[in-house]
């Protein structure tokens, strides 16, 4: 079963002599429980791609459907409450909130959700936590975390309301081979256990292979 | 909202020496709001003290010309004697009394018989102005008894009470008798039972206060009383109260204002002057805590751009700000507040100003209006920050 399609989507920047063509028609399905690496060289939209598909940027044209929504029309108020509840993202960079802990940042979507800190979310972060490896960690200041646990504290957070979907933008390019391994391994592990589907891009093909499925973006369109 | 609150608060303690220099700079706009707040309440409640408090609010007063004064020699005035000056007076004044006394806005009445005289004391002569006052009214208007420094102010037939330097200067003391000629030529000798000092020349030198019953005798006058003083709990509200006692009595009754424009122009002024200086505290910390909330926003563009993506709403965002602007605009206002009643404490109560040192009023502070505007302030200098965060994009914000 389908759990996103994307039709012709067409995203350009700029206009004149400055207009970039980053996407040109691409079509893209993600079964349930898919675990998926967006593979293709520098430049090749990604990125793009997956801020498209996470609903914080509308494509130039095409179709964008999840779940049985529209999200093409969707209002401002409505992606923002559909990101909540069914998307989780982990970046590469400034993942984290600094000045809270890092249970504070896992159950930071929660929260959102609920309007405060609920006790089950709580608990809930404290267990996600725990299966990341950083039982040890859960009160620790996000700040002083390493490279490695803060990426496994943004897989966590990713997780927290159970989306259907995580898009994971190079999740491991800050990070040592081990750790970048380690964080994988986890990855796979949730998708297993609870069916969560995953996009995650990386330029590594080491990486990439611990992924069921490859997609290879170049010239603008999902070419393998 | 809670939430918000939690984050807003975070963002505060995370930063602790920025927060408390914030904190510190918002008091500081507190403490002069405050400060002024008191002098100027001050000032006002010790100009009201020392002229409009002591005076007639609305008075009720004999159409007649004044006695015309002829001329004036060292020590001797020829007054016009002409019988229809004296006969001014109102004669149904003590029947409307009572009219006058039941309206809410009247603290006190004090009948009053006035007139010109001369007190003789061996060879020395003074012209005064005599005023006949009611036995127990004899500090309605003028707090008489509060400016005696020997004697007491109360009144009964057959006394006079004068003021200090006016008895200086006839070689009279306390418990002596002198001989007071009125403008009618009535003769009578009084024995001097008070003696006060306002502080102004002009009480102190021309002033006689006899009781009304004297005055009577002195001036003719067995059945009315040539003015009626009236008091009201509040001195504004002379201008909408005088008409009002005209119409109950049919008597003229003419506000302060009229003769007083320019004391309450200076009072007016000096209001003017502490608003604007009021108004500039607030600017100061209206600005203050939006640049400071600015460069917040700034800073923290990547976080606001993870919590946008984690499905926190525009508002949120806002309310994270605006909650940060009011936390500060209570703590700044609080501390203001706090060291300014301290600072306000050394200064003596209002009912004991003294001159040369500033006449500040602690009760005048405005500590609750000072806190209210600077949490409104705060709250709307916070909008802007609030705004331009909750339009941080997340795309470029985390591509930072
Ligand atoms: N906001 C923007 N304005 C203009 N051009 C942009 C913008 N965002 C991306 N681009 C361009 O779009 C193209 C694709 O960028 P994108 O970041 O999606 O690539 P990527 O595949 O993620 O690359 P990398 O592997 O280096 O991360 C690039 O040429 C980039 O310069
Ligand atoms: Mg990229």
């Amino acid at each position: 079963m389908s759990l996103l399609t994307v039709t012709n989507l067409v995203k350009t920047f700029g206009s004149g002599d400055t207009e970039t063509r980053v996407l040109r028609g691409l079509d893209l399905t993600l079964e349930k429980g898919q675990m998926a690496a967006l593979l293709g060289p520098s430049g090749s939209g990604k990125s793009t791609l997956l801020t498209i598909l996470g609903t914080l940027m509308h494509p130039t044209s095409g179709g964008h459907d999840m779940l049985g929504v529209d999200l093409t029309t969707a209002s401002d108020a409505a992606l923002t409450t559909f990101r909540n509840l069914h998307i989780g993202f982990v970046f590469q960079f400034h993942n984290l909130l600094p000045d809270f802990t890092a249970l504070e940042n896992v159950v930071f979507p929660a929260a959102i959700r609920e309007g405060r800190e609920t006790a089950a979310a709580r608990s809930r972060g404290a267990d996600l936590l725990t299966r990341m490896g950083l039982a040890e960690r859960i009160d620790f200041p996000s700040a002083n975390l390493s490279g490695g646990q803060k990426q496994r504290v943004a897989v966590a957070r990713a997780l927290m309301n159970a989306p259907e979907l995580v898009l994971a933008d190079e999740p491991t390019g800050n990070l040592d081979r081990a750790s970048a391994l380690q964080v994988m391994e986890l990855i796979g592990q949730i998708n297993r256990e609870e069916g969560t589907t995953f996009l995650i891009s990386t330029h590594d093909e080491k990486i990439a292979a611990t992924c069921a499925r490859q997609i290879v973006v170049g010239d603008g369109v999902v070419s393998g | 909202m809670l939430y918000a609150l939690k984050i807003a608060s975070r963002y505060l303690t995370a930063s602790k020496a920025q927060t408390a220099l914030l904190v510190v700079g918002v008091a500081v706009g507190v403490f002069l709001f405050i400060f002024m707040s008191a002098l100027i309440g001050g000032l006002a409640e010790f100009i009201m003290s020392r002229t409009a408090g002591d005076m007639s609010h609305v008075t009720i007063e004999a159409q007649a010309e004044d006695p015309g004064q002829i001329a004036t020699f060292p020590g001797l005035v020829l007054l016009a004697h002409d019988a229809s000056s004296d006969a001014a007076e109102l004669r149904e004044a003590l029947n409307l009394m009572p009219l006058i006394e039941v309206m809410p806005e009247v603290l006190a009445v004090s009948p009053q018989i006035t007139g010109a005289g001369l007190l003789r004391r061996g060879t020395r002569v003074a012209q005064v102005s005599v005023v006949g006052l009611e036995p127990g009214r004899e500090s309605a208007i003028l707090n008489l008894a509060g400016y005696m420094v020997e004697g007491d102010a109360q009144l009964r037939s057959g006394v006079i009470l004068l003021g200090r330097a006016l008895a200086l200067e006839l070689g009279l003391e306390l418990g002596q008798s002198v001989v007071l000629q009125s403008q009618d030529g009535i003769d009578a000798t009084l024995t001097v039972t008070g003696l006060y000092q306002i502080g102004q020349g002009g009480p102190d030198r021309r002033m006689a206060y006899v009781s009304l019953s004297t005055a009577r005798t002195l001036f003719a006058m067995p059945q009315g009383v040539s003015r009626i003083e009236i008091k009201l709990h509040d001195l504004y509200a002379a201008d909408a109260v005088a008409p009002r006692i005209e119409a109950l009595t049919g008597l003229p009754a003419e506000s302060w204002t009229v003769n007083g424009a320019q004391l309450l122009e200076a009072l007016n002024a000096q209001a003017q002057t502490g608003y604007f200086l009021k108004t500039f505290a607030m600017i100061t910390i209206v600005i203050g805590v939006a640049s400071a909330l600015l460069l917040s926003t700034y800073r923290r563009r990547p976080e606001i751009g993870i919590m946008r993506a984690m499905g926190a709403s525009r508002l949120f965002v806002v309310g994270v700000f605006v909650t940060q602007g009011a936390l500060i605009g209570v703590m700044g206002g609080l501390l203001g507040a706090g060291v300014g009643y301290l600072a306000l404490l050394p200064f003596p109560p209002r009912d004991a100003f003294r001159s040369g040192t500033l006449p500040m009023d602690i009760t005048q502070g405005a500590y609750g209006l000072a806190i209210t505007l600077t949490v409104i302030g705060a709250i709307l200098a916070s909008i802007l920050p609030a705004r331009s965060a909750a339009r941080v994009d997340p795309v470029t914000a985390i591509g930072q």
